[in-house]
């Protein structure tokens, strides 16, 4: 990311809306097609597979999900047993010190907790969000009811005139015409 | 693609496009509160005052200001709790179940009723702090190392298993709705803005033109939206991560929810109390639990759609699919009282007979019987679509069902101890003003919750209700039944629903 305070140039980028779900997936592909390489889609809602269509790689976040689970899991199992079997142990109805069935609830508790606390905090940590995380909005009605088509102009070659053009062609609004907007 | 199904009824009527969505349910949010709610938050302080006073005279004097005797030790406190947990399991039912199994219905509701659960679990959390006596020793009841070994919670009672449970399940429904409520946050804060970039204050403004500007300029919603967004963009990579993350949340949250309520059950399950003492409790409690869940939402739901005037999102084919929730758990719920009756008899066991013919008979018999009626009988009127199409009757039953379900947890809990083994131990247990107090707080606290909740955050979500727009509101349907009417096969919504496609 370019960053001014290095003396770089800010990074600009063409900003075209959409007012359909289907027309902005239309573009992303035509778009495509063209050699265009799209920055991102900004929607107010989720649109199923345009991250693939726009080349985005496969999230990664059911990994992580998966070994805050087993943290949990493994937490559970050692805390149990370190403090019924191994600091302190002590016969309560007769059970075993380190009994598997008793152990299952506050296992299966813990693997869940963990893994739904690390994987939301992943998410946040991956997307840069958090309380109080600025938001750079190419267009504020994304969270309305359109949709922003965003190319970054320095990662392609065609001219801006061309990428507007094309914006233009598969459907985007044309008053105003798609504009640059630098970050 | 989605698909729009020309026989199912539309989720979204009223031909709302997506900016009449956010409009509708962001003006609750921007205007100033109504009479109306100014009315309904006032009485509910009033409820959290009074019932403050006695759940504060609670904790400074003990638990011996309630109606308990060395017989019957868990009364009203446990009942409560158990009755709370319960309502707390439709929000993550609907939010979590109804995702994993595509119910496209689940959208306009979710909201409410996870930030419903939340507030229930909040009650029944209040009722397990209170029921300890000395709340200020509460943490005992986690493992913490201490100075007194270090002396570790029992992992092998049921009530450590609780302690793990509720605390869980509280987190994670906190997490899974404000996860959900992210998207809807950045809406409210990006109009927020919108009024500080479209009315800009300058220097060169005539006084007049300052108030003017002043009136329409919203700084402390985009400053405090602004912080509660988290950051929000709303890219494709984003939304891509985020729909993992509900899906797996999802996933994470079903097994959860009912691991919850079979915890609870086991709390009287692994004792060896006749009438507590049965192996059909997990089943019985989670889906009695999802009962009284969904009656609860069922009549917040229906004041709320009438007080926002919410008729085009929560539709009746929403309250019927509710009814038909309602009908299928109540049902579980009368097979299993069925059974418990049976199983006592069936068992030979002559202190479970007694139990069980004593709840019917005994001292307790109305409470018995007002559960019977509530909970077994009254969902059955259900059946008639008439019924379950219509306000009024699916408001009083749904209230009706709370009700029998309170009952259920009374008659388990207080007529299964009130007879001890000993026939000089027999006791009967009779609430004090300070036991009305205690759930009149509770009511309390839920209520100003649900109330600032309705108020100062989004009560649909709409980003969720916006997905389903292009398939599965009015103006989708009816274009799919002209379409098959001319001939075509399906419809397909996409691309460009306006064109048509076959599948």
């Amino acid at each position: 990311m370019a960053d001014t305070r290095l003396g770089h140039t800010k990074e600009r980028f063409m900003v075209g809306i959409y007012d359909h779900e289907d027309k902005v997936v239309d573009a992303v592909k035509k778009l495509k097609n063209d050699g265009v390489k799209v920055y991102e889609v900004y929607s107010p809602h989720p649109i199923h597979h345009i991250d693939t269509y726009i080349g985005h790689p496969r999230t990664r976040i059911p990994i992580a999900a998966f070994l805050f689970g087993a943290l949990g899991t493994l937490s559970a199992i050692t805390l149990i047993t370190y403090t019924m079997g191994i600091d302190w142990p002590m016969i309560i109805g007769g059970k075993n010190f380190v009994a598997i069935p008793t152990m299952v609830p506050v296992t299966f508790e813990l693997t869940v907790l963990i893994s739904a606390l690390g994987m939301v905090a992943t998410f946040l940590v991956s997307n840069n969000m958090g309380p109080g995380k600025k938001e750079f909005m190419f267009d504020r009605r994304t969270t309305d009811d359109k949709y922003a088509l965003v190319v970054d102009l320095d990662a392609n070659t065609l001219s801006e005139e061309q990428i507007r053009d094309l914006m233009v062609k598969y459907g985007a609004e044309t008053d105003p015409l798609p504009r640059i907007v630098e970050r | 693609m989605q698909v729009t199904s020309p026989i199912r009824e539309p989720l979204v009527t009223g031909h709302k496009t997506m900016h009449d969505i956010t409009e509708d349910i962001c003006r609750r949010v921007e205007e100033k509160p109504s009479k109306a709610w100014l009315a309904a938050f006032g009485v509910s302080l009033i409820m959290l005052i009074v019932g403050g006073y006695a759940a504060a005279a609670t904790w400074w004097y003990g638990i011996g200001m309630w109606g308990l005797n060395k017989t019957v030790g868990w009364a009203w406190d446990i009942t409560n709790f158990v009755w709370w947990v319960g309502i707390g399991h439709a929000g993550t039912l609907i939010s979590a179940i109804l995702l994993l199994f595509r119910q496209k219905w689940r959208t306009s509701i979710n909201r409410a009723a996870e930030a419903m659960t939340i507030f229930a679990v909040i009650c029944a959390g209040t009722f397990i702090l209170m029921h300890m006596g000395r709340t200020w020793l509460a943490h005992w009841a986690l493992p913490l190392p201490n100075t007194y070994g270090s002396l570790w919670v029992n992992f092998h009672s049921p009530l450590v298993w609780d302690v793990f449970a509720i605390s869980t399940y509280l987190t994670v429904s906190l997490v899974f709705w404000y996860v959900g409520l992210i998207p809807d946050l950045a809406t409210i804060r990006d109009r927020a803005k919108l009024t500080l970039e479209k009315y800009p204050l300058l220097d060169t403004d005539t006084p007049e033109e300052r108030r003017e500007k002043r009136k329409k300029r919203r700084p402390i919603a985009a400053f405090i939206y602004g912080l509660l967004a988290f950051g929000w963009e709303g890219g494709a990579k984003v939304w891509a991560r985020y729909e993992y993350v509900a899906l797996i949340l999802a996933g994470l949250s079903t097994p959860l929810v009912l691991s919850v309520h079979t915890i609870v059950s086991f709390d009287f399950a692994t004792s060896l109390i006749p009438g507590w003492h049965t192996t059909i409790f997990p089943p019985y409690f989670v889906a009695g639990a999802i009962f009284s869940g969904f009656a609860m939402v069922q009549t917040l739901m229906l004041i709320t759609r009438k007080v926002y005037k919410l008729e085009d999102y929560i539709t009746i084919t929403h309250i019927d699919y509710m009814n038909k929730i309602i009908i299928l758990t109540g049902s579980i719920v009368g097979i299993a009282y069925i059974t418990e009756f049976f199983m006592a008899w069936y068992s030979g066991v002559e202190y479970e007979r007694y139990a069980f013919l004593n709840r019917a008979f005994g001292p307790y018999w109305w409470a018995y019987w007002s559960m019977m009626t509530c909970n077994v009988i009254s969902p059955q009127l259900f059946w008639f679509k008439k019924i379950r199409q219509s306000i009024a009757w699916s408001f009083f039953l749904s209230i009706v069902v709370n009700i029998g379900m309170w009952f259920e947890r009374f008659v388990i809990i207080v007529t299964s101890l009130h007879r001890d083994f000993i026939p000089s131990s027999w006791a009967m247990f009779y609430p004090t003003l300070y036991d009305i107090g205690d759930y009149l707080f509770t009511f309390g606290i839920f209520f100003t919750c649900f109330f600032l909740f309705a108020k100062y955050l989004p009560v649909i979500n709409m980003a969720e209700v916006k997905t389903i727009l292009n398939s599965s509101d009015i103006k989708a349907k009816e274009k799919a039944t002209e379409y098959l009417k001319e001939g075509g096969a399906v419809k397909a919504a996409s691309p460009m629903y306006d064109k048509g496609k076959d599948l």
